[in-house]
């Protein structure tokens, strides 16, 4: 190592930094890869079936798709408000 | 049989037409028949890398609809009588290219040639999936920067998926990491992901790595695939690459710094 490394060695190099950025990225991008085109649709559509009898927010559902070697596991994640905000005003 | 080989990247200015005229000039010079193809329609170019811009009188457009023969279309290379080039079309139908169209004159030329090289535009456009969806073999061509890396990562999904080896579910195109534009130097400092780095990101087989070399611009200014400038350090590894690819045992070169002097060292420059 040079004299100027030891100076260097005090900050983190950009390409240290590039490399964590990547492999966070690439990671994040790989794991949404191999989901089906149709989860965004199904994931709207579901919404709105929920919506017709409690009330949830727009965010409040989420669908994954894991993979394994051997099966395919389709996870729907919805959270309900609370009791007293749940109930659908009745429509006028 | 021949072997399709696809030179991909998804970024652009990676290197891939330098590769694509480098690496096909390289198998034929090994002896082997030699098409390479030029994919990107509407940006013709390898014509241009390769020195054979004023010969080209019909493209690969033409082939696909019956206008020329492939014999009429390909261009016998003045420095090596076992390659011949495909020039891309200039026409600005972005639907000029056809999976049946590519699918009969890739069939067509693997009957004459051993290799037949597909220099895919950047992108993830017609041309490009086209480029790669009949191909046995991929040379990903990574420069050691964030976005072509990411790229390479997409590009890698799109071969695993989309080609015709994926969807008949036959055994998988082959994938080769071509590290080009690298600068030991620059690793050294800190300042460029090194080959490990992008290895690990990527993991794929190691084809080569080129290193950033002046040679490659002189070599385009010519018209003259780098692979033919054999005192240059591109033009070596890029011999290197094809001697590996063709299954020799050569040790990787260039990815080191060169020796240098007591002052180097010490200041570490």
């Amino acid at each position: 190592m040079g004299l100027l490394d030891y100076f260097r060695s005090s900050r983190q190099s950009s390409a240290s930094i590039a490399k964590e950025r990547l492999q966070i990225l690439v990671a994040h991008e790989r794991s949404e890869r191999n989901k089906p085109d149709y989860l965004p649709m199904l994931q709207r559509e579901i919404l709105e079936v929920i919506r017709k009898y409690v009330n949830v927010d727009q965010d409040a559902i989420t669908v994954t798709m894991e993979q394994d070697d051997k099966r395919e596991i389709l996870e729907l994640n919805i959270i309900l408000p609370e009791e007293n905000e749940r109930k659908k005003p009745k429509r006028v | 049989m021949s072997r399709i080989i696809v030179v991909t990247s998804g970024k652009g200015g990676v290197g891939k037409t330098t590769t694509s005229a480098a690496v096909s000039m390289g198998l034929a010079l090994k002896g082997h028949r030699t098409a390479v193809i030029d994919f990107d329609v509407g940006l013709r170019n390898l014509d241009l890398i390769m020195g054979c811009e004023r010969r080209v009188v019909y493209d690969f457009v033409n082939v696909i609809n019956g206008e020329a023969s492939l014999n009429q279309a390909l261009i016998k290379d003045k420095r090596c009588d076992k390659l011949f080039v495909l020039p891309a079309s200039q026409t600005r139908d972005k639907d000029a290219l056809s999976i049946e169209g590519v699918g009969k004159v890739l069939n067509e030329l693997s009957k004459e040639f051993d290799y037949i090289v597909c220099d895919s535009p950047a992108g993830i456009e017609r041309g490009a999936t086209l480029a790669m969806y009949f191909a046995d073999d991929a040379i990903v061509v990574t420069n050691p920067e964030v976005s072509s890396v990411r790229d390479s990562d997409r590009m890698l999904g799109i071969l695993a998926s989309k080609s015709r080896r994926a969807e008949q579910g036959d055994e998988p195109i082959k994938e080769y990491l071509l590290l080009t534009r690298y600068s030991p130097q620059r690793v050294k400092l800190g300042e460029m992901l090194s080959l490990e780095d992008v290895q690990e990101i990527l993991s794929l087989h190691l084809l080569g790595v080129i290193p950033e070399s002046k040679a490659v611009l002189n070599a385009s200014n010519a018209g003259t695939p780098v692979i033919l400038d054999e005192k240059s350090d591109a033009g070596q590894a890029y011999s290197d690459v094809v001697r590996r690819y063709l299954g020799e045992g050569v040790p990787h070169r260039f990815i080191d710094e060169e020796k240098k002097g007591l002052f180097g060292r010490l200041f570490g420059g």
